[in-house]
């Protein structure tokens, strides 16, 4: 059956599945992928139906995983790696932006490196430091890594393989809040392209722009702002490095408002990129400055405050509002 | 800070051990030698060779044609040819010793320093100079050699080659992988996951310690309180020391852990003890930071010149041979200044290439405004 409902964890396990089974040269890589199929399950069963030479328990070094990685890739490998958890991809860092984004450029194009880096990332699950965290600017701010992010199972499911089909090395933040969300998985789709831009649900007064696991938050926005008589676009980017610009324009172009809703800090943050970029490009179109709604300047909190430092839907909904306003 | 801790700490101060800076932490143990200061050939129970006079030429030919080049790259950096040298004057013995180990499908990840392990390659040596004259980061074709590009930042090449020999190893070939890096690296934690990594996967990879005993300014008792090749015990496979500045040990031991690696046993730390007789690039002072008694020391365990003795004293090179091993080297040297400067600067949109192998978006609008941003002085000028 080409179309199943399935939970966002299990699309990608599939997702991994079939890039195992399509291409030999593809390894999974990290701590705990093995038996355990990984803390999330995401590699749940693969290294027993491909082996411990596909699917690869590592020590228990980031920096080690990424490192040898890109010597896989040199061999002509396509090493996907897990990183536990979004605040433990730092000890990788060094070798992500020093080896892995520029080693291409180096060899004047002459070598690829076929890396996808799987991070778990984001809050909401009650987890103690350093696993809630959303770095995705800190990669997105490197020239020579790509970097995205699936909102629902589907993308989970293509955008994982498009992934691992790009010859580029792409940072995969997979938005952990949303790993038990279930939703309609094609097998058989011809996705679109991995750095597209979709229009998630349309609206004519604004338009709010999200990735990752703040999409479902500015669905539940837009619904809610409905009752109340607001029409509000949703836009999922999808990709945060490149962002797709042209389709996001037309959306404001069309709105005239754009809020940009992300979990990480907004200091630094993408938010800041689109805002500067769209103001750029729909200066003479908006009606409102671009706001933003994320994280505040601050370390990730405690669990029991996350609710008030992640931007729900009040906060989403209280944007809206100060943009039609103006 | 307490009285009893200051009296701790008192002896590590103590002038005794300062003037032991940059001595090794051991006199030498179990350094494997072939051929002494002297030049004399001696045997060792492990370790033996069986060179004919013409491949001894060989290897003393690359040695002598590695110093030239250089010496002519630090005196195209005098003369602003280049922005910046990182010389391995003194260290040619390891590089040559250890890059004529290896064969052709072996493949290398180097530091930035290993001039003499390209020339063993047989990379070109003006393609070493583009990264140093700043028309480039490396450039040359890794595949083309099985020589990496250079790594500048400390270390990070030990994982790209543990990473490279896990593969070897999958794809069942035999060769073997080779990674360059020096004592100053050696405190890198990617060094130890490499060491990590290559022991727990069985990898078929030989760590290649380059000890010249100073990282810049800092001496190897500021790395490590063992001797460095003891470090591989810990990890659970061999390490050996070998005397640096021996052309033969090198060689002889560096093709036994690649032997090694290729039989599927695994990693081998080589530590080859050395001296870097100059700077740690052109734009440091070792004066600063290092007795000239000290290098006048290791000046006379010169790895040229006890090859040379060697080879004279048995007869196996005459003066005709070292006349035209000269004249061969004056030619490398012109060779090498003609193409430095006739090395064309990069273009200006160059910096937009090869970011991406699939493209991206971001980089072609970037591109396509800065070239209209040129364009339009061209524009003006007419």
């Amino acid at each position: 059956m080409a179309v199943q409902k399935l939970p966002l964890a299990k699309a990608l396990n599939e997702s991994l599945r079939k890039a195992l089974e399509t291409d030999p040269k593809v390894l999974i890589m990290g701590e705990d992928v093995g038996k355990l199929g990984g803390v999330f399950r995401i590699t749940d069963g693969l290294q027993k139906d491909f082996g411990e030479d596909r699917v690869i328990d590592t020590p228990l070094a980031e920096s080690g995983i990424v490192g040898t990685a890109i010597g896989l890739a040199l061999r002509g490998y396509r090493p996907v790696v897990e990183i536990q958890f979004d605040g433990f991809v730092f000890p990788a860092y060094d070798q992500i932006v020093t080896q892995l984004a520029k080693m291409h450029a180096r060899a004047l194009g002459k070598i690829k490196l076929p890396v996808v880096v799987r991070i778990p990332y984001g809050g909401g699950i009650g987890a103690v430091e350093h696993h809630s965290e959303s770095p995705e600017a800190l990669f997105a701010h490197v020239a020579g890594l790509k970097v995205v992010s699936p909102s629902n199972a589907s993308d989970g499911y293509w955008m994982l393989q498009q992934a691992i089909q790009s010859d580029d090395p792409v940072i995969f933040f997979e938005p952990k809040r949303r790993y038990w969300d279930k939703g309609e998985v094609d097998t058989e789709a011809i996705p679109g392209p991995l750095h597209t831009a979709r229009v998630a649900r349309e609206g004519a007064d604004l338009t709010l722009a999200a990735y990752g696991p703040m999409v479902k938050v500015c669905l539940e926005a837009a619904a809610a702002a409905q009752e109340e008589g607001k029409s509000v676009e949703v836009v999922d980017l999808r990709s945060m490095s490149p962002i797709d610009f042209d389709t996001l324009q037309t959306s404001v172009e069309k709105t005239r408002r754009l809020v940009v809703v992300h979990e990480a800090p907004v200091f630094y943050g993408s938010g800041a990129e689109i805002a500067a970029r769209i103001t750029e490009r729909c200066f003479y179109h908006l009606e409102a400055p671009v706001l933003r709604v994320g994280g505040f300047h601050a370390p990730y909190p405690p669990a029991r405050l996350e609710e008030e430092y992640l931007p729900g839907l009040d906060r989403v909904l209280d944007a809206v509002d100060r943009s039609l306003a103006y | 800070m307490t009285v009893e801790s200051t009296a701790a700490r008192k002896p590590r101060r103590s002038s005794k051990r300062a003037s032991a800076a940059g001595k090794p932490q051991s006199s030498e143990p179990q350094l494997v030698q072939l051929l002494t200061p002297e030049g004399v050939r001696v045997e060792h129970p492990e370790y033996d060779i069986d060179l004919s006079a013409d491949e001894m030429r060989g290897l003393y030919r690359d040695m002598v044609l590695t110093r030239r080049f250089d010496g002519e790259a630090t005196a195209l950096q005098r003369q602003g040819e280049l922005g910046l040298w990182a010389s391995l004057l003194g260290q040619e013995a390891a590089q040559i010793g250890s890059g004529r180990a290896l064969r052709d499908d072996d493949y290398v990840f180097p530091t930035y320093r290993e001039h003499g392990v390209a020339w063993c390659r047989g990379v070109d040596p003006t393609n070493l100079l583009g990264m140093f004259r700043g028309v480039n980061h490396g450039g040359w074709d890794p595949n083309t050699n099985n020589f990496h590009l250079y790594t500048i930042v400390i270390g990070s090449q030990t994982l790209h080659a543990t990473g490279y020999a896990m593969g070897v190893a999958k794809d069942g070939a035999d060769s073997a992988v080779i990674a360059y890096f020096g004592d100053g690296a050696s405190s890198q934690g990617d060094v130890a996951e490499s060491f990590t990594f290559s022991a727990v996967y069985n990898a078929p990879v030989v760590f290649f310690c380059q000890n010249n005993q100073w990282a810049i300014s800092e001496p190897t008792e500021k790395q490590t309180r063992v001797p460095l090749y003891q470090r591989a015990q810990g990890f659970g496979f061999p390490g050996v020391r070998v005397d640096g500045n021996d052309v033969l040990a090198c060689l002889a031991v560096t093709r036994s852990a690649l032997e090694r690696a290729r039989r599927g046993e695994g990693p081998t730390l080589v530590e080859a003890f050395t001296y870097r007789m100059g700077a740690h690039t052109t734009s440091d002072d070792p004066t600063k930071y290092r007795h000239d008694d000290e290098r006048q020391a290791w000046e006379a365990k010169d790895p040229i010149q006890r090859l040379r003795t060697y080879l004279e004293t048995e007869g196996h090179a005459d003066a005709a041979f070292f006349a035209a091993l000269e004249e061969e080297s004056d030619t490398l040297a012109k060779r090498v200044r003609e193409a430095v400067r006739a090395m064309p600067d990069p273009q200006d949109m160059a910096m937009f290439d090869h970011i991406y192998a699939d493209g991206h978006a971001l980089v072609d609008e970037e591109r396509a405004e800065f070239a209209a941003y040129q364009a339009s002085f061209a524009e003006e000028g007419k």
